[in-house]
């Protein structure tokens, strides 16, 4: 039962090599390897089908795995040790960098949770657009999916498609927050800039002609029979080991689990728009692509309804002391100023505690957890990325599968290693 | 604005103002502390019991494992404050349950047993932390290069490294 630090800090605890992974995979299948037939690949960390760098060691059969073990830690950076040493407000830059592909879902994971430590309401306004763009950065990380995923399978043509649509929404990123990719735009207490007013007929345009680019994308992949057959039946996951394993977002729900924070544990006014889950009871990587490609046009759906009833009013919460005032303020008005020099020098307080925050990411569950002690910066903030688990049910959707459908499983789960390094 | 005094505080206090929860029922024998803050069910049990009370709060419906992290209380004690957030996909709604450690005995019990999703997380407060998990099945750094030294979430740890 209870162990003590002395019996578990034996040599083989602290002392790995590539045999004891492998053996350790070994050791969760629950039978040893015959020594004489099995052969151990490392995949990675420099493979561009790893999406970043991820290390495998896989151990084949032949060319059928009978073990994996992922290795992480590559692009670890420490950024919770980081954003232990910064004000609450500084630390919105550094959420954009853990998962790069929807760095405004981070940025709104993490101002969540600050503002549950603080008791802030946010204005209608401001959470309109908050779901406004994170539904168009799940677009922009689902084409970044879907590009790399069909890249990996040896579907050149639908990358540069992807990419095409994707500039258009890093353009409608860069026109609101000065950024293409690390946005920093939501913040503690709302936004940060009010967005351009021609900006709305851009992304309506956009909205527009996404669905007929979704049919093309459809029409590169959906029937062609090289596609299917790389990925129909391929890496099974049944909802059981998914939940056992921890597995959130649309590989959940290709698994047949109906689960979507949106939807189920509603924030930022999710409550308010019409949208369906779509949820697929086959599990493997093609339920996966189907999942997503809906999930597209469910964004396609949000967004129209975020943009019908965007309402008017501030996009930052009454809360002077927390939230920057503008430039006009900052020069007018002594109060403004003064706020505005105590927010940039000592940060704001935020009362101890502690407070988890849940978004539906699209990759999946996205968690902050944040621990106020009361000063003006965070005591602890820890990510719950939805990659890093969903990483652990590899093995699982590998075993038993050749070697090539490793790729195609990988692009299926879609990580990001920005996320699962931290 | 925040009103600290809307927290509920004590075991006493959180169990009477919440009967019908389900962990709190689940609970009831192994929680020794308890706190409702923020809409959040936060439950404190003994180091021993973590791995009872996981199954407990299992079978009251609390399926889905979320993460598992640690928040290191130095210089005072108990140093080491494990937090298991586990969710309920049927009843849509989160507990926190909480361990605290000494630092002279930085050890508890692993949940993977009951949650083959805590693998990693354990992993993970065992690297940064240096908290061991007992019954573990492969205890090993999982960030950090294996010739490390030290654990650097631990507030000793300065921010810029020893070098």
């Amino acid at each position: 039962m209870a162990s003590t630090v002395e019996e578990l800090t034996g040599p083989s605890a602290i002392d790995p090599g590539v045999e004891d992974v492998v053996s350790n995979s070994a050791h969760n299948r629950g039978n040893p390897p015959s020594q004489d037939q099995t052969m151990v690949i490392n995949m990675g960390p420099q493979h561009p089908s790893t999406h970043g760098v991820l290390r495998l060691v896989i151990e084949v059969d032949g060319e059928t795995i009978v073990g994996l073990a992922p290795d992480i830690g590559y692009l670890h950076t420490g950024i919770e040790k980081t954003c232990e040493a910064k004000f609450y407000q500084q630390v919105v830059p550094l959420t954009d960098r853990i998962d790069y592909l929807c760095p405004m879902t981070n940025n709104l994971a993490y101002c969540l949770a600050v503002e549950k430590l603080l008791g802030l309401e946010i204005p209608e306004r401001a959470q309109y657009l908050r779901v406004l763009f994170n539904e168009l950065t799940r677009i922009q990380s689902h084409l970044v999916w879907l590009g790399t995923h069909a890249m990996d399978i040896g579907a050149l043509t639908v990358f540069l498609y992807c990419f095409r649509e994707r500039e258009q929404l890093l353009r409608i990123f860069e026109a609101v927050s000065g950024q293409r990719m690390m946005t920093s735009y939501v913040r503690v207490g709302g936004l940060s800039l009010e967005p351009p007013r021609d900006l709305y007929a851009k992304i309506r345009e956009f909205l527009k002609d996404f669905p007929s680019k979704i049919e093309e994308y459809e029409g590169l992949l959906q029937g062609n029979p090289i596609w299917m057959n790389r990925l129909k039946g391929v890496g099974y996951l049944s909802p059981e080991d998914a939940i056992a394993l921890g597995v959130t977002g649309p590989p959940l729900r290709a698994s047949g689990v109906d689960f979507d924070v949106r939807r189920d544990m509603p924030y930022s006014g999710y409550e308010k728009f019409q949208f369906n889950v779509p949820v697929s009871n086959v599990g493997d990587v093609w339920a996966r692509y189907i999942v997503r490609m809906q999930e597209f046009r469910e964004s396609i759906k949000i967004c129209l309804q975020a943009l019908d009833g965007l309402p008017e009013g501030s996009i930052v919460a009454d809360a002077p002391k927390i939230i920057l005032p503008n430039r006009e303020q900052m020069k007018t008005q002594m109060e403004s100023l003064i706020h505005h020099f105590k927010i940039v020098t000592e940060g704001f307080g935020v009362p101890a505690g502690e407070a988890t925050s849940s978004v539906e990411a699209p990759h999946g569950m996205m968690n902050y957890y944040v621990v106020s002690d009361g000063t003006a910066k965070p005591y602890r903030v820890h990510m719950r990325n939805p990659g890093f688990a969903t990483l652990q049910a590899l093995e699982t959707m590998c075993k038993g599968r050749l070697l090539a459908d490793v790729v195609a499983v990988i692009g299926s789960i879609d990580i990001v290693l920005g996320e699962i390094d931290r | 604005m925040y009103e600290p005094s809307s927290a509920i505080k004590g075991k006493q206090a959180v169990f009477e103002a919440h009967p019908e929860n389900a962990a709190v029922k689940a609970l009831a024998d192994l929680a020794t502390d308890a706190k409702f803050d923020r809409n959040e069910l936060t439950i404190t049990v003994a180091r021993e019991s973590i791995v009872g009370a996981c199954e407990a709060v299992k079978q009251a419906g609390y399926n889905f494992f979320e993460d598992a992290t640690a928040v290191d209380w130095y210089p005072s004690e108990p140093r080491f404050q494990i937090t298991y957030h586990i969710l309920s996909m049927s009843r849509k709604e989160r507990v926190r349950l909480i361990v605290r450690l000494d630092s002279d005995s930085a050890s508890l019990d692993s949940i993977t047993p009951v949650w083959r999703a805590a693998n990693f997380y354990e992993r993970e407060i065992f690297d940064l932390f240096g908290v061991h998990f007992g019954g573990h099945p492969n205890l090993r750094r999982i960030m950090m290069p294996e010739d490390w030294k030290g654990h650097p979430l631990r507030k000793d740890y300065p921010v810029e490294g020893y070098r």
